[in-house]
């Protein structure tokens, strides 16, 4: 796995790709109709880039973390659970919370398209909708577990939930040591987006490195 | 049907690539694509089945070549074509660089146009596709199950790496849409989603770990008693 993506910055000044020029055309020919109003594409865009995202997922564990009663409505029924802390909606109307521990390691795929809970974690990575991963997680999950940095030993039940309904997945990742006196925002901010969909370990504090 | 967007399993695809502090978008035209695709999902002519079948319709090799917000793209622009509410011809019109304005859509679809007001309603309050309806399941948590080998031309959440395959019904999820009808005709056709559990060894044969699991998210169409 490598940290360069070969995405496609727009520089300015540059020729418009075929691509900008279609989403330019549909854009301008939907707001004219009238089937699409500005100001309402600018609020969704500013939702998702700024409002929904894995600090809210990030909550909901930590708060699971500290309060055993919360674990276990959120455990039982997530859905609800979350909407305690204000969480619902698109691309979450049914969800389900997976406790990993030291012997059970569970990771979410969606093998189809790029199935994700939005209201806990905000919208997906690229990896996550990207065919390597897609194709990958179902069958080889220990590899690609590695390939995150994660060698989990063969004794650990590795279970892989693909996303194929409307029923959407959020990993509890395993507490990690040495945090007793954190609180739960201290708690929050140790709990990495990956961590949620199961491809990584929430980290002691010392050598947390974000993802 | 049998598309390469239903790829689990599949070998050479490449490595993953993990981007730090990767952003929401990395262009400006993929929020606007987004964002266009959101609104205009809310007009309220198609449904989310057939916003995926759609972009499954994308061939093969472009699909293949081309970025995500490219297949929502490809799906968009189908579904607005195929509803009428743009026409071919106006699109390739405007792409040429023709910017006489176009005519306005019919008032009912005006109507339904998302403002900036509605989107935090339309976000929260989604309903989602569970359906309250009072449909016997077929199966219950415990029974094994065999998965249908069949191979739809249209519409389908069966993977192919699960047809034909044993397992176990873990969970009950309820009563959902049905998305092989939903996609192709709007019909509902609601019944029970089971969470599935697979051992990896009756996936993926003899050769894989015996600690391995994979839990599928499927209708009781899919299914037979084992």
């Amino acid at each position: 796995m490598s940290d360069d993506h070969d995405h496609h910055p727009e520089e300015p000044g540059s020729p418009l790709t075929d691509v900008q020029l279609r989403v330019r055309a549909l854009e301008s020919l939907l707001v004219d109709k009238g089937l699409v109003d500005p100001a309402a594409l600018d609020v969704l865009i500013d939702t998702y880039e700024t409002k929904v995202g894995p600090r809210n997922g990030a909550r909901v564990v930590a708060r699971a973390w500290g309060d055993p009663a919360y674990k276990q409505r959120l455990l039982a029924d997530a859905t609800a659970a979350v909407a305690e802390l204000g969480y619902m909606g698109r691309q979450g109307e049914d969800m389900v919370v997976l406790e990993n521990t030291p012997t059970v390691h569970n990771m979410v795929v969606c093998t189809l398209c790029s199935c994700y809970p939005w209201p806990l974690l905000g919208l997906p990575p690229v990896w996550y909708k990207s065919s390597p991963y897609r194709s990958r997680a179902v069958l080889d999950p220990r590899g690609v577990l590695r390939d995150f940095g994660l060698d989990l030993g063969e004794d650990v039940e590795i279970r892989v939930w693909d996303s194929t309904a409307e029923l959407r997945y959020v990993v509890l990742p395993e507490r990690p040591p040495g945090t007793g006196g954190l609180s739960e925002d201290e708690l929050a901010d140790l709990v990495t987006r990956d961590s949620m969909i199961g491809v990584a370990k929430v980290e002691a504090p010392a050598q947390g490195a974000r993802r | 049907m049998n598309g390469v967007h239903d790829m689990g399993g599949m070998h050479g695809l490449g490595p993953i690539v993990h981007e730090t502090d990767e952003p929401v978008f990395h262009a400006e035209w993929e929020r606007r694509a987004f964002a266009i695709t959101l609104a205009a999902g809310f007009l309220g002519r198609w449904n989310l089945d057939q916003s995926r079948y759609a972009r499954e319709l994308m061939p093969p090799a472009e699909y293949l070549a081309s970025t995500y917000y490219e297949h929502w793209l490809h799906g968009l622009e189908r579904q607005l074509v195929d509803t009428r509410l743009l026409a071919r011809e106006e699109i390739e019109r405007r792409l040429g660089g023709d910017r006489a304005p176009a005519a306005p859509a019919a008032e009912a679809d005006r109507a339904r146009a998302l403002t900036a007001a509605d989107v935090p309603r339309a976000l929260y309050k989604s309903k989602g596709a569970r359906v309250a309806a009072d449909v016997p399941p077929r199966f219950r948590v415990g029974d094994e199950i065999r998965t249908r080998n069949i191979h739809p031309s249209a519409h389908t959440r069966l993977p192919r790496y699960a047809r034909g395959r044993r397992g176990m019904i873990h969970r009950d999820h309820g009563v959902f849409v049905f998305p092989d009808t939903h996609a192709m005709s709007q019909d509902p056709k609601p019944q029970h989603v089971y969470s599935v559990r697979f051992a990896a060894r009756e996936l993926w044969g003899p050769e894989a770990s015996p600690r391995h699991f994979v839990h599928v998210d499927l209708w009781d169409d899919y299914l037979d008693p084992a």
